[in-house]
């Protein structure tokens, strides 16, 4: 019953289909299955498949977006019970976006937002043209793992150096990770303004993520293996 | 609305079609074969010395019985090409004897393999909805008569589409026509659902040679579609202005209707074409020329003009290489001639004017006519309203990828390029040259590819009127010369 259930999940997602995927969660929880393994074993599944379809070039961005949408939709609906029980989905890494001052081209970025939400990021999204200082007191404030700063256009890439140099200057770097993306940007670019990612879409945005985060906590590890 | 483009003002097609019915008395046309002089004096027409004068109200009243459309079928038996109305189509450019080799740059002899490969490529693209017989083989041990039977031969064995093709000798179209019935179970079969047609063609100016009005009667009466390939050289063969070789054209395309519908009354029976200018320096027939484009499309409108199927040569090039210059001709070329609405395209993966076949350029090619039928479908309406119906949803949020419409629509809003066509952002991997990616393109389509399963008795009918029409030739040439099947490709 639940493996059909869970497959029902996971092609509600694949097919972007919210109002399926939101009754599949309430049915879920009518019948007292464990959420976090409907997340896990069902939601989560499409929306991998999803984004694997885009980088191979098989699904298409309004696709991937009517599938982060399902996704998120179903979390929706099985949030509140997750923190019931205290088996919330443990966020995989907190990420502060925004695109860089001057620029107000946001639909990349907000692609980004909803694919690395959809996958389990907790995101703190601070809009269009934003400050290197505003990036700087919103990564302290949430203690965020990583700040991505998005420009499409060439002349307002600048801006990007400008906030990782903030984020040095304020000595966030280099335990808080700088990513980059933007349709002019390169990774010779990220190269030369000390980034430490870049990627060339959304998808491409969620492996470097979760990349930079197991590399991070490699590090942690090991750290604590050899103090032990 | 669909858009097309018209070059021929009523007027002027007015005076085309009459200057053409004079040519067709003075000078008159050249017709090689007794049989033909015969059919052509029991219709009351003069021949004299070689040459016969018919007359309009003639070829009026053959004009009369052709079918204004017909169908191609497949081998399942199902409609899968439309002669008639503005209705496109494109199959490969056909018979030639050169292949690029995408290793070496260099062309050489084509063979066998070549043709199983294109015409792999051919069935696993949609843009291409008949075959051709693409190239000679030169490796084959077939007599040469029979070339075009060998070509048709290892066709079938790959392909369900329809065909385009031809006999270079009288001899060899009735194997041809005997290889087509075996595949479609009789003869009568073959008429009522025809799976090919054939071109036949004519000799500029103005000449029906022996074996093309052979093969022009025989069609008829076997009821197997013919499409008429007028090849007038603008300045060379055939009168230096556009006007002069379309008229030249509509000439001895009407010459070929007469003759196949008194053969034959009611045959499908194509207006078709590969006329072009003559190049003043080198003397060749340069077919990515944008007046030949010119001529295709002004012989067709002459064609659609008296209701008639039509077809064309064009997506061709005159660069020996897959470069920008191949690009350029053969996509103008390509969108000239859907927005003629020529009903068969014919050309795509040509090199050097007709004298070259690369499968890398007929995969580039079937982007381009992909974006040919993109523009030929127009700007459609699509819903009750054309954006307020999406504003009241988004209101100035931007957020349109997020709309169910978006999703619902942009496959037919959007021609979704193959992975030849580069849009990609410059990225971490090096970006490639359109050859590189036509390369790898053509692999991944021959990887999918799977051959048609034919019934061994089909098969074995095959090769009995293959090994039929081959000792027919031996014995001919007075040498023994059994050509094997390709069961190895």
């Amino acid at each position: 019953m639940s493996d059909q259930l869970f497959q029902a999940m996971r092609q509600s997602i694949i097919d972007g289909a919210s109002d399926t995927a939101t009754e599949l969660a309430q049915e879920a929880l009518a019948s007292g299955v464990d959420p976090l393994e409907a997340v896990n074993q069902g939601f989560a599944a499409g929306i991998t498949f999803a984004g694997d379809q885009f980088g191979c070039g098989q699904m298409f961005l309004p696709d991937l977006l009517a599938s982060a949408e399902a996704m998120k939709a179903a979390i929706n609906i099985l949030e509140p019970e997750m923190l019931k029980r205290g088996s919330q989905r443990k966020a995989l890494g907190k990420i502060v976006l925004g695109t860089a001052r001057g620029d107000i081209h946001d639909i990349g970025k907000n692609l980004v937002a909803t694919i690395l939400s959809a996958s389990g990021f907790q995101i703190f999204d601070l809009g269009t043209s934003v400050t290197p200082e505003q990036f700087v007191a919103k990564a302290k404030e949430v203690d965020a793992d990583i700040v991505g700063i998005s420009a499409l256009l060439t002349t307002t890439m600048a801006g990007q150096r400008a906030v990782i140099e903030a984020l040095d200057r304020n000595g966030l770097r280099p335990r808080v990770k700088a990513i980059i993306g933007g349709a002019a940007v390169t990774q010779k670019w990220a190269a030369e303004i000390g980034a430490d990612g870049y990627s060339r879409n959304a998808i491409d945005a969620l492996e470097l993520a979760k990349n930079l985060m197991n590399k991070m906590m490699n590090k942690v590890m090991n750290k604590g293996t050899a103090q032990a | 609305m669909r858009p097309r483009i018209e070059l021929l003002a009523p007027e002027l097609i007015g005076r085309i079609l009459c200057e053409a019915f004079e040519l067709l008395m003075n000078p008159g046309v050249r017709v090689g074969s007794a049989p033909v002089v015969q059919l052509l004096r029991s219709a009351a027409v003069e021949v004299n010395d070689g040459v016969a004068r018919v007359p309009e109200p003639l070829v009026r009243s053959c004009l009369a019985s052709v079918p204004r459309d017909f169908y191609l079928y497949n081998r399942q038996g199902e409609k899968a090409v439309h002669y008639g109305g503005d209705d496109v189509h494109f199959d490969p450019g056909s018979c030639c004897v050169q292949m690029l080799d995408p290793d070496t740059l260099e062309a050489r002899p084509s063979e066998t393999r070549d043709l199983v490969r294109l015409v792999q490529v051919t069935e696993m693209l949609p843009q291409f909805a008949a075959q051709s017989t693409a190239v000679v083989c030169s490796d084959s041990n077939a007599p040469s008569a029979i070339g075009d039977l060998y070509r048709l031969f290892v066709v079938l064995q790959h392909s369900d589409k329809p065909v385009v093709t031809g006999s270079f000798s009288a001899a060899g179209l009735q194997g041809m026509i005997d290889l087509l019935a075996a595949d479609s179970g009789s003869r009568d079969n073959l008429r009522k659902k025809p799976r090919a047609v054939f071109d036949v063609c004519p000799s500029p100016p103005l000449n029906w040679s022996e074996f093309g009005s052979h093969n022009l009667l025989d069609l008829a009466r076997a009821g197997v579609p013919a499409q008429i390939v007028s090849m007038p050289l603008a300045g060379g063969t055939a009168p230096v202005t556009l006007a002069g070789s379309v008229t030249q054209h509509a000439a001895e395309t009407l010459a070929g209707i007469t003759l196949h519908q008194l053969a034959g009354p009611g045959s499908p029976v194509v207006w078709g074409g590969a006329p072009a200018i003559f190049d003043m320096r080198t003397g060749g027939a340069p077919m990515g020329a944008v007046e030949t484009a010119m001529l295709n499309m002004a012989c067709a409108e002459i064609g659609k003009h008296l209701g008639l199927p039509t077809h064309g040569y064009l997506v061709a090039t005159d660069s020996k290489f897959v470069d920008a210059q191949a690009g350029a001709e053969s996509a103008r070329s390509a969108m000239l001639g859907a927005l003629t609405g020529i009903n068969m395209i014919s050309g795509a993966g040509m090199l050097e004017s007709l004298a070259c076949h690369s499968v890398e350029k007929l995969v580039i090619d079937a982007e381009s006519i992909a974006s040919a039928y993109r523009l030929v479908r127009g700007v459609e309406m699509r819903g009750e309203t054309l954006a307020t119906a999406m504003f009241a949803q988004t209101g100035l949020s931007g957020e349109f990828l997020k709309l169910k419409e978006t999703r619902a629509l942009f496959r037919q809003e959007q021609h979704l390029p193959s992975p030849v066509i580069d849009r990609s952002a410059r990225g971490t991997e090096p970006p490639s040259d359109v050859f590189t990616r036509a390369r790898a393109r053509v692999d991944e389509l021959v990887s999918m590819y799977r051959k048609p399963s034919l019934s061994e008795h089909v098969l074995r009918k095959f090769q009995s009127i293959v090994d039929r029409e081959t000792e027919r030739e031996a014995d001919k040439a007075g040498v023994a010369s059994p050509i094997p099947g390709t069961e190895k490709f």
